[in-house]
């Protein structure tokens, strides 16, 4: 407390400092002035009597310096001193202090920003209470990725599993709602009862859902996120328990989710409804697909793994009593898998976003190498200074301290204007950024960014302001003022030139990095996707009525339904400058996925194939432009009543059928497999493979059927319509035909194939961009660098080369010379880069695609330009030294 | 020599607490020579040293300063106790005491050795 209080009054007292003086002055006279009295008194003479009085106080200057420095805080005084010198120093040289601060703003403003988006998604914990106890759990084939859970397996998981205390399923669920304007499609989820549960958040109004809630034929209740609440029912405290209308059918509102509720399974997620699945298990049902994501909350104590070990065992136990169930979707999973939920939800961009913080890490370093050589470079011309404060009696310790000052005063500036920067890019980080970026809506500069800026603005400071000062300091200030301003000495350039080849080696790796991202991009959208994508306009169309629960009522329905997608298309056709149309249940590479699975008649040994499963109006060949290459294409004539037909694809059929014709070959598929009741499709043609999840993966099986020849007709199908001028042009006109057959239809989803085709790549693409940036700001920064170095010697050894030149070297042996130097540095460089860029280039490797690590034409190409972009970087400064006047040179020293 | 002066100056502000106590509000030459008077001119005071002290209690709160006019009419800093000061002055006084017993204890001969 009381040194709290003297402290403060210290810290005050640095302003109020004349008036104290003062005071103290006149107090000290008064206490000289009564020691001398007295002093006269005890029979001194007058001259004597003063001398004493001094001597008695120990001089008169020390005193009034001691008492000065209680008074204030000395070493606060010098600091801002020093402030003030520095800010002096660098507004003295402009161009110095904007190229450092601008050096410094990007290496702080690129960090931060990635620190931004990596820091949340990666490391911040889930916002949900007890993040680290919930998980998400798959069923796992042998040897396959892990795979969506069936509602059976959760069922039976749910009733039998002590692991876990709750648990929780979860499907997409895309209600359309009908109000005044367009119709819309609404984001949500059907989940199972628990599902808040495993999250452990409740509604902030109303109540979560119970096991009553979710039966079979249960009512139909939702529960609104915050941002639906407030947009369409303008945040209606009274809104629970009033009925809205989703699907032409009313449901009850029973909660709304609090504001900081984020559900990072499906950020976009605009209302949640009870799954409502039937345990009775019909096996044409959904319940024996494997369509569901699962979660549990595990109990406190419970391992992932003893959890995992315990839902293998259970899912056996099933896979005995389901004998049908399971056999209807392949058999029964070999195990359950367990993850913890944020290392799943990141698992996919986790490598991606590692090699941007590694790239951009680069990039710090190298801006703070650039840093360091500009204050080196600034430190030899002012030897002189220095040498002088040193002689004057300035400590080194002092002269240290000023420099780190001015260092860090560098730093702050450039961590300001960094932060600016942050903000900027964070926002075209966010719209650069792949759809399955997670926890998208968490990234933001927050505070937690802000203190990461502010520890590297401090570490860059001082780590940038060490080197120059310790050479400062070290110095010798009688031959730093004997000296001319300008030379530097050898050691100084020895440690700038380090400093050279470190920022060649930094930027040949980035430039490696990038090298390779980019011919993986071009090499993969090289790759055909088996349809022209080019002149295509996609949208989804979606008809949300529900299909009847009773199977008595279901051709007609479907029929009903069928009826709309073929009015819809025709209308459609009819447009000026449509070429074809047609309607399929799922797109390909527009992040659609559905399997489903064909069992072949004369194949009795395999139990069910998975293959992507295509419900498409004949016309979908002709628009796709998907070739034939057997048998023929679907008609009209493949309808409802008429013999099934199906299409398979070319890689399906040499795989299965490798020495005989797959025409003619009966099928079963998906729901239809072990009913007896259902008679059998016949393969009637073979179609080219078309990528379906990524370019850049070799899963192509596939098989077509027409929508009434099918189990059931999709609700929700994409529009593929080829146009014959720019696709774009005819998007209001195709909305306006689909709604002119029905107008409470939402469209939604409406993109070229072009763009869907680049954004299925967008990881790849996101990486591209980042690493070509930070590529482009290391080869520039390395090429000052070289520059400066250079262009500095060059102005060092005028009167070497003016020598050189009267004595008959002509100017281009003197380019030669100085060219020599700078490639020197850089063909130093670029061996260090290159070993660095074998070492580092590893880390890339899940990113990279038909492209080797070691691609030896990417090292080669960057390795040819890094060493372009150091020669014109030389040469400047090497014409220079050519053109050097001996006659002036030489007078001038 | 930093030891030293540390334990001088805590016994400096000990005397000076003790002198305005006494004598009540004082000029800082007053107080040297006061305390000089006390211990019997025992103690040479490099009166210097005394100002930055007296300007450090000050600052912490334990003694209080006003201008004014000296017995000799002349203008002087007066210096006199606050409440803390008091209190400071209490505790230090103790605790002091304490310590010199102990001390005393310690170097004069005890009954045990002899």
């Amino acid at each position: 407390m009381k040194m709290l209080r003297a402290l403060a009054l210290r810290v005050a007292g640095m302003f109020s400092k004349d008036r104290r003086e003062q005071e103290f002055a006149a107090e000290i006279e008064s206490h000289l002035q009564m020691q001398i009295e007295d002093n006269l008194r005890a029979g001194m003479p007058a001259d004597e009597a003063r001398r004493a009085a001094l001597l008695k106080l120990g001089g008169m200057e020390q005193t009034k310096q001691a008492y000065r420095e209680r008074g204030t805080m000395p070493l606060l005084e010098s600091l801002l001193h020093d402030v003030r010198y520095a800010r002096r120093q660098c507004r003295k040289n402009p161009g110095f202090t904007l190229t450092a601060v601008i050096v410094l703003a990007l290496g702080i403003g690129a960090s931060t920003a990635i620190f931004s988006a990596v820091y949340p998604i990666l490391f911040r914990p889930l916002p949900y209470a007890g993040a680290d106890r919930i998980t998400m759990v798959w069923e796992s084939r042998r040897g396959e990725r892990p795979m969506a859970v069936a509602f059976a397996t959760f069922y039976g998981m749910r009733q039998r599993n002590r692991s876990f205390e709750a648990l929780a399923v979860m499907s997409p669920w895309q209600p359309a709602m009908i109000g005044s304007g367009e119709p819309a499609r609404l984001e949500g989820q059907q989940v199972s009862a628990e599902f808040f549960r495993v999250l452990g958040v409740l509604p902030a109004l109303g109540r979560d859902f119970q096991a009553s809630d979710d039966q079979f034929h249960g009512p139909n209740n939702v529960i609104l996120s915050d941002r639906l609440w407030r947009t369409r029912f303008g945040a209606d405290a009274t809104i629970v328990g009033r009925k809205i209308t989703l699907n032409n059918n009313p449901y009850t509102v029973i909660g709304v989710m609090p504001a900081s509720f984020e559900d990072v399974l499906a950020p976009a997620t605009e209302l949640w409804s009870p799954l409502q699945s039937n345990p009775a298990l019909p096996m044409d049902g959904r319940e024996w697909g494997h369509n569901l994501q699962m979660i549990g909350r595990l109990r406190t104590g419970v391992s992932m793994q003893a959890a995992q070990g315990e839902g293998t065992v259970i899912l056996h136990t099933l896979g005995q009593e389901y004998t049908k169930g399971y056999d209807s979707s392949g058999g029964a999973s070999q195990a359950m898998l367990v993850y913890r939920l944020q290392d799943d939800i990141t698992r996919d961009v986790k490598p991606a976003l590692l090699a941007i913080v590694g790239g951009v890490g680069l990039v710090l370093l190298i801006a703070c190498v650039n840093v360091i050589n500009l204050l080196l470079a600034r430190g030899a011309q002012r030897q002189s200074e220095f040498a002088m404060r040193v002689a004057l009696g300035a400590g080194r310790g002092r002269l240290l301290q000023q420099l780190l000052t001015e260092s860090l005063l560098l730093a702050l500036v450039g961590g300001i204007l960094g932060i600016a920067l942050a903000q900027a890019g964070v926002r075209a980080l966010v719209a650069l950024s792949p759809a399955d970026l997670p926890r998208l809506n968490a990234i933001h500069v927050d505070s937690t960014a802000f203190l990461f800026a502010f520890a590297i603005t401090t570490a860059v400071g001082l780590v940038v302001g060490v080197i120059p000062a310790l050479q400062a300091a070290r110095s010798d200030p009688q031959s730093g003022l004997q000296k001319s301003s300008r030379t530097a000495t050898g050691k100084q350039q020895f440690t700038r030139r380090a400093l050279v080849i470190a920022e060649m080696a930094i930027a040949l790796v980035l430039l490696v990095s990038a090298g390779l991202l980019l011919r993986s991009v071009q090499r993969l959208f090289a790759i055909p996707p088996g349809f022209t994508p080019s002149h295509l306009l996609t949208m989804q169309v979606q008809d949300y009525s529900r299909r009847p629960a009773a199977e008595p009522q279901w051709p007609e329905f479907d029929a009903a339904r069928a009826r709309f997608y073929e009015r819809a298309l025709q209308a459609v056709r009819e447009i000026p400058g449509v070429q074809d149309a047609a309607f399929t249940s799922q797109l390909p590479l527009s992040g659609d996925f559905e399997g489903n699975s064909l069992y072949f008649e004369s194949l009795p040994g395999e139990k069910a194939i998975g293959a992507y499963r295509y419900e498409v109006t004949p016309g979908y060949f002709a628009t796709m432009r998907i070739p034939l290459i057997r048998g023929r294409l679907l008609t009209e004539d493949d309808k409802a009543g008429a013999p099934g037909a199906v299409l398979i694809s070319d890689s399906l059929g040499r795989r299965l059928f490798p020495h005989q014709d797959p025409l003619g070959e009966r099928v079963k598929m998906g729901p239809d497999m072990g009913r007896t009741d259902r008679s059998w499709h016949t393969v009637v043609g073979v179609v080219g493979d078309v990528k379906q999840a990524s370019l850049a993966l070799q899963d192509p099986d596939a098989f077509y059927t027409t929508p009434m020849q099918w189990a059931w007709v999709d609700n929700v199908q994409s529009l593929v319509v080829r146009t014959s001028g720019d696709p774009t042009q005819l998007i209001p006109a195709i909305r306006s035909a689909v709604w002119s057959v029905d107008k409470d239809q939402p469209i939604v989803r409406v993109a070229t194939m072009d763009t869907l085709v680049a954004e299925s790549e967008a990881q790849r693409h996101f990486a591209l961009v980042l690493f070509e940036a930070f590529a482009l700001v290391g080869l520039l920064l390395a090429a000052t660098g070289i520059y400066g170095v250079l262009s500095g010697s060059v102005t060092e050894r005028t009167r070497e080369i003016g020598v050189r030149a009267a004595l008959g070297a002509s100017p281009a042996a003197i380019l030669a010379l100085v060219l020599r130097q700078g490639m020197k540095l850089a063909g130093i460089g670029v061996v260090i880069g290159l070993a660095g860029a074998l070492a580092s280039s590893r880390a890339l490797t899940t990113l990279l695609f038909r492209v080797s690590e070691r691609d030896p034409v990417t090292y080669a190409g960057v390795t040819g330009a890094l060493l372009a972009v150091a020669a014109i970087a030389c040469w400047i400064p090497a014409r220079r030294a050519a053109q050097v006047d001996p006659a002036i040179t030489l007078r001038a020293e | 020599m930093g030891n030293k002066k540390d334990v001088w100056q805590g016994t400096l502000a000990l005397m000076v607490l003790k002198t305005l106590q006494t004598m009540g509000p004082l000029h800082g030459y007053g107080i040297a020579r006061r305390i000089e008077q006390t211990s019997g001119d025992l103690l040479s005071l490099n009166y210097g040293t005394l100002y930055p002290a007296l300007l450090k209690m000050e600052q912490e709160g334990s003694i209080t300063s006003e201008w004014g006019t000296s017995e000799n009419n002349r203008k002087a800093k007066f210096y006199r106790l606050t409440r803390a000061g008091r209190k400071q002055l209490e505790q230090e006084a103790r605790e002091w005491e304490a310590t010199t017993s102990i001390l005393a204890r310690f170097l004069s001969p005890g009954e045990e050795q002899a």
